[in-house]
């Protein structure tokens, strides 16, 4: 040590240049930082936003904006009470007060945003430690909360608004029509998103574009998708064979609901989904498999969210069974 | 460049893996010179792999060139020889590049040196002839390389003679010369197939005959056509197969390199002899035909000079124990923005600053990076994006290894198999959040080392 010092300090003096030593490798890759990945998912939503602000107007703008807000000023909120540096460069509060201000009707109160955005922030990731170490995503614990404390708001009931100036959000949301009154929504309106519901939901066209393009840039990894499309592809397929008569088909299974925007948006959250392609998988179908028992079997006419969180409490054991094999390990 | 890789199993590839940039520009068009002979030189007596050597001459002694100084110091040890003439002086401690404190011999020159175009001759030139080589058996071409105290010259230093020997109990079926050169930056393997595929065909035809394989290739990344066409040219009528891997991050890493080929998977813990293939460096296999066609030890060898951070790359051909000093005068010395100097290359190499240490055995070449190069962002959490799980050409899980390191977690870093991890940085280089994953790693199995001991 003393004899590197000199040598720095011998090197200082010649006016030559200054070496230090570190661990290798000495080179790092530049074309993706965590940042870069965020940026990508904000991309990736473009059309989801663009398709819900065509559809909600006023109402998803304002619940964009009350949301994404609200998020913001929770997360420097909580980095400062944790004594943490500032946080909000990596775009992940942002990321959440989005995916959240989608998975809302538009027509929720503002204050609903406001509590979902601050337990999202607060309860769903800086309680756990902040970004990386939450075990389940963020946005769909703040909705789970204002779901259940404001029932009426979030129910079906909540979809419905007859003041507004769009037909199609003047009506319950497709699968509520459906589970109610057994009526289907014809699949090119599921498929465009002319339908109500939350307002990033509707449109099956926005967020395939957004997944493929994410799945394509690898910030999302394409087996999770995978793993829940085949196995609702699968079951929805059974349960149409059994009852040939079912109006609501599998590809209404696929197209309706929040399905695929929480196949691509939310299942494929990194920080809470498994680390190995098999584990995200396994993950994938579960989810697959839990939205489809909650749509047939349960009360409630849609399960995408509490399956993204079921499953997420059980990514830490999906983890310690998809160990992968090294080379060479028989 | 297809991919060739007739007659045998594997497909060309390993699964996982990264893409750096290859860099080899700065001095791959760099045909190797013979620098100005040293005014002295300093002998590690450790600078292998296995029991330090043991000096056998006294201070004041005179050497001659190729006049062995010191003996193996066990089975897996080298033998070390004068790279130049000239007098013993008293022995010196000097720190390597990996941080390792070692005793090393001193020969001060004296007397008659061979140099320029003559050393370039005695070194790499002369007739190499791929026929008649059955007049050594197994064990001659062992022996000699034994004598000539021949390690890996690829970076391993392992004793080459320990590698090349019949066994009994392994059928070795398989001899790979590894020509990959994966590392970004480095040319000597390069540089060598060019100038001197003489040797290295030579070389391959009794490194097999010696560990009794049958069928022999030349390992090449398709990023190397000229290498490829040239050593095709010098192959024909040996029976050597010119293999074409695709040009990928850590291929030149022998459990990869096996796969790719073979298609078969090295046992955690295991030797290539377990799978039947043996595999040596084409810079290794050009010193192993002069030890045994010439009875020449290993006193030189060829070193790369590179990177954005030195006025003139080159590729030397220098006598082993030169101080790297001498070197980097050479080339030019540094240009202002130098920051980082590597002895190997920037994936797996060593940061160091005692430029007073000599070029060993194992010193395939200098990196000197820029400040630009070594930049880098700040460290942000894990997000579990699973990049590096998919960059692990071991098929582990980095992230989980290092964190569980950095928490002291020893069972939990086992359980993810650490030990299976060979450094090779291909984690790192891709981790978005720029965790430093391999010295977390490194960290995590020194805790393991230490635990054990207790």
């Amino acid at each position: 040590m003393a004899e590197n010092k000199q040598q720095i300090e011998s090197d200082v003096e010649a006016k030559a240049p200054v070496f230090h030593v570190s661990s290798s490798p000495h080179l790092s890759s530049t074309s993706h930082d965590t940042r870069k990945m965020m940026l990508d998912v904000l991309i990736a939503l473009l059309p989801v936003v663009i398709m819900a602000l065509y559809m909600f107007r006023m109402y998803a703008l304002q619940q964009l904006l009350i949301c994404v807000g609200s998020c913001l000023i929770a997360e420097a909120l909580f980095v400062r009470m944790r004594g943490k540096s500032f946080s909000l460069y990596d775009y992940s509060a942002t990321i959440t007060g989005v995916i959240l201000a989608l998975s809302l009707p538009g027509t929720a109160p503002w204050y609903v945003g406001v509590i979902a955005s601050f337990v999202a922030i607060g309860i769903g990731k800086a309680l756990f430690g902040g970004l990386g170490m939450n075990i389940f995503n963020p946005a769909m614990v703040g909705r789970a909360f204002v779901m259940i404390s404001f029932a009426t708001a979030l129910g079906a009931s909540g979809y419905i608004d007859a003041q507004s100036a769009v037909d199609a959000i003047t009506q319950a949301t497709p699968l509520t029509v459906f589970k109610q009154a057994g009526v289907s929504t014809p699949l090119w309106r599921l498929f465009t998103g002319v339908t109500n519901g939350s307002i990033g939901e509707t449109s099956a066209l926005a967020s395939l574009i957004g997944g493929i393009y994410l799945c394509a840039r690898r910030t999302a990894s394409w087996e999770i998708p995978a793993g829940v499309l085949s196995v609702v592809l699968v079951l929805g397929g059974i349960i149409n064979i059994v009852d040939l008569n079912a109006s609501w088909t599998v590809l209404h299974h696929l197209t309706g609901g929040a399905l695929l925007f929480g196949t691509f948006f939310i299942a494929t959250d990194p920080v809470t989904s498994p680390l190995t392609p098999k584990g995200k998988f396994i993950f994938g179908a579960g989810i697959g498999a839990l939205v489809m028992l909650l749509r047939v079997f349960s009360g409630y006419p849609e399960g995408v969210m509490f399956a993204v969180l079921l499953m997420n409490a059980l990514t830490p054991l999906i983890n310690r069974w998809t160990i992968p094999r090294p080379l060479g390990n028989p | 460049m297809a991919l060739t890789i007739d007659g045998f199993a594997g497909s060309g590839t390993f699964a996982h893996g990264v893409h750096p940039p290859g860099n080899k520009m700065f001095s791959t068009e760099m045909a190797i010179e013979v620098i100005p002979s040293p005014s002295k030189v300093l002998l590690p007596l450790s600078q292998h792999v296995g029991a330090p050597c043991q000096s056998i001459v006294k201070p004041k002694q005179s050497v001659a060139f190729g006049e062995m100084v010191a003996k193996g110091g066990g089975f897996v040890s080298a033998a070390l020889h004068a790279p130049i003439t000239g007098t013993i002086q008293k022995n010196v401690v000097t720190t390597l590049p990996q941080g390792r404190r070692v005793e090393a011999i001193v020969i001060k020159a004296d007397g008659e040196q061979l140099d320029g175009d003559a050393l370039y001759e005695e070194i790499l030139g002369g007739e190499w002839s791929a026929r008649g080589l059955e007049k050594f058996d197994a064990q001659q071409i062992s022996n000699a390389i034994h004598e000539a105290g021949i390690v890996g010259l690829g970076g391993a230093a392992f004793p080459t003679h320990v590698k090349l020997m019949s066994n009994d109990k392994m059928n070795i079926d398989t001899m790979l010369i590894n020509g990959c050169e994966c590392e970004p930056f480095l040319t000597c393997d390069y540089r060598m197939m060019i100038e001197a595929a003489g040797p290295i065909i030579t070389g391959a035809l009794l490194a097999a005959r010696a560990v009794g394989a049958k069928n022999i290739a030349i390992c090449i990344e398709d990023n190397k056509p000229r290498a490829i066409d040239v050593l095709q040219k010098a192959a024909v009528g040996t029976g050597i197969k010119i293999v074409v891997l695709k040009t990928k991050y850590p291929q030149g890493s022998e459990k990869q390199l096996i796969m790719a080929v073979t298609k078969r998977a090295v046992p955690l813990g295991g030797l290539p002899m377990n799978v039947g293939v043996a595999v040596s460096n084409v810079g290794t296999i050009a010193a192993v035909a002069r030890s045994v066609q010439k009875g020449k030890p290993l006193t030189h060898r060829v070193v790369s000079i590179t990177g954005g951070g030195i006025v003139n790359p080159k590729n030397l051909l220098v006598p082993i124990g030169t101080p790297i000093r001498e070197l980097f005068d050479y080339c030019g010395g540094f240009k202002k923005n130098a920051a980082r100097v590597i002895s190997g290359g920037p994936m797996m190499g060593f940061a160091f600053t005692n430029f007073d240490a000599p070029v060993t055995k194992g010193t395939s070449g200098i990196t000197v990076l820029t400040a630009e190069d070594v930049a880098k962002s700040k460290e942000t959490a894990c997000v579990r994006c699973g990049r590096c799980v998919d960059a692990c050409p071991m098929n582990l899980v980095p992230t989980r290894i290092a964190l569980a390191s950095r928490n002291k977690d020893i069972d939990l870093a086992e359980q993810y198999n650490i030990m299976a991890c060979f450094e090779c940085g291909a984690c790192a280089y891709t981790c978005p959040a720029n965790i430093p994953l391999v010295q977390l790693i490194r960290t995590g199995k020194g805790l393991i080392m230490a635990s054990k001991k207790k």
